[in-house]
């Protein structure tokens, strides 16, 4: 039995970088108390443009600013690793556009109407213990297992 | 605490906090822990779609390492700071994270992994994919942008 057949492109980038995520959530809560899921921000940033009651919520007004600056962190710290460790190779998809906005349009719905993602839910939720985020996360490894596969199948193996 | 009186249509006057004068080293360390979280996504290649998707068809398990390795720091993160210290180092409170598992957490969870499955986008890598120059990440970034709209048009505040 080999673990590494599990791993064909290497296991230390995955690990090295998670323990980094992992750094950059504790960081955040240790210092400011903030607990930093990503999907809120999709929210939160809505509230400035829309002023529906659902937008205007403290929860989001409050939390705005703060999410952006997380966020523009998010596109700084790959910027770093794009121009420090990738040399700047073009990075692409490999995905026709179609299928990132209508996968986006769910993703960012059914994460708002859940209030949680990969890294609401998956990381602080479970960093948390919290079992409902635990609930969440096996329901969407679920539908995403069966979504994959499927789309897969029907694709010919092309997409 | 003053006892001015506040009409309904008027925004509250802000109270001074004793966290306020830290506001520009929260950002600062705000800033930081978002540039670690996405310089993690990147070196873990999740910015790219192809090897979510790839984890997703059974064919590269390292997402499982990637996501074991951010949980293991956040617990020691959530758990143990709040018992060690009494306040955060630059705030007066720590925020409270509780999930509720209800119809909605339900619904949205499964869609969610439906959208995931489909494009192999989540919220942090479509954000942090574009400081990596990914420009197509813009198409994922719009509709999860729209899609945000359109749950909270629809829902109840």
């Amino acid at each position: 039995m080999n673990l590494l057949t599990l791993f064909p492109h290497g296991w230390q980038h995955y690990l090295l970088g998670g323990l980094l995520i992992g750094t950059g959530v504790a960081l955040l809560f240790v210092f400011t108390g903030r607990v930093g899921g990503m999907s809120t921000v999709f929210s939160s940033t809505w509230s400035w443009a829309v002023q529906r009651p659902f937008f205007q919520q403290p929860r989001f007004v409050g939390s705005r600013s703060w999410r952006l600056v997380y966020a523009l962190g998010l596109v700084l710290g790959a910027a770093v690793w794009w121009l420090g460790w990738a040399e700047g190779a073009p990075q692409s998809t490999g995905l026709p556009a179609w299928q990132l906005l209508v996968g986006g349009f769910f993703v960012g719905y059914g994460a708002r109407l859940g209030n949680g993602c990969t890294s609401g839910h998956g990381i602080c939720g479970l960093g948390w213990l919290q079992l409902p985020s635990l609930l969440a996360v096996l329901t969407f490894m679920a539908t995403a297992f069966m979504t994959a596969n499927l789309f897969a199948l029907l694709a010919g193996g092309q997409a | 605490m003053s006892t001015a009186k506040q009409s309904p249509g008027m925004p509250a006057p802000r109270t001074p906090t004793a966290a306020a004068p830290h506001s520009a080293a929260k950002a600062v360390v705000t800033l930081l822990a978002g540039a670690l979280f996405g310089f993690g996504l990147s070196l873990s290649t999740m910015i790219q779609p192809r090897v979510v998707l790839g984890f997703l068809r059974f064919e590269d398990w390292g997402l499982m390492l990637v996501m074991g390795g951010a949980v293991l720091v956040a617990l020691l993160g959530y758990q143990l700071a709040p018992r060690l210290m009494r306040r955060p180092v630059l705030d007066d409170h720590f925020h409270a994270h509780h999930a509720a598992w209800n119809r909605d957490t339900a619904v949205g969870a499964a869609l969610f992994g439906v959208g995931w499955g489909l494009c192999g986008v989540c919220p942090g890598p479509a954000i942090a994919g574009l400081g990596a120059g990914n420009l197509e990440l813009l198409w994922a970034l719009a509709g999860i942008a729209l899609g945000a709209l359109v749950q909270g048009w629809r829902a109840q505040a």
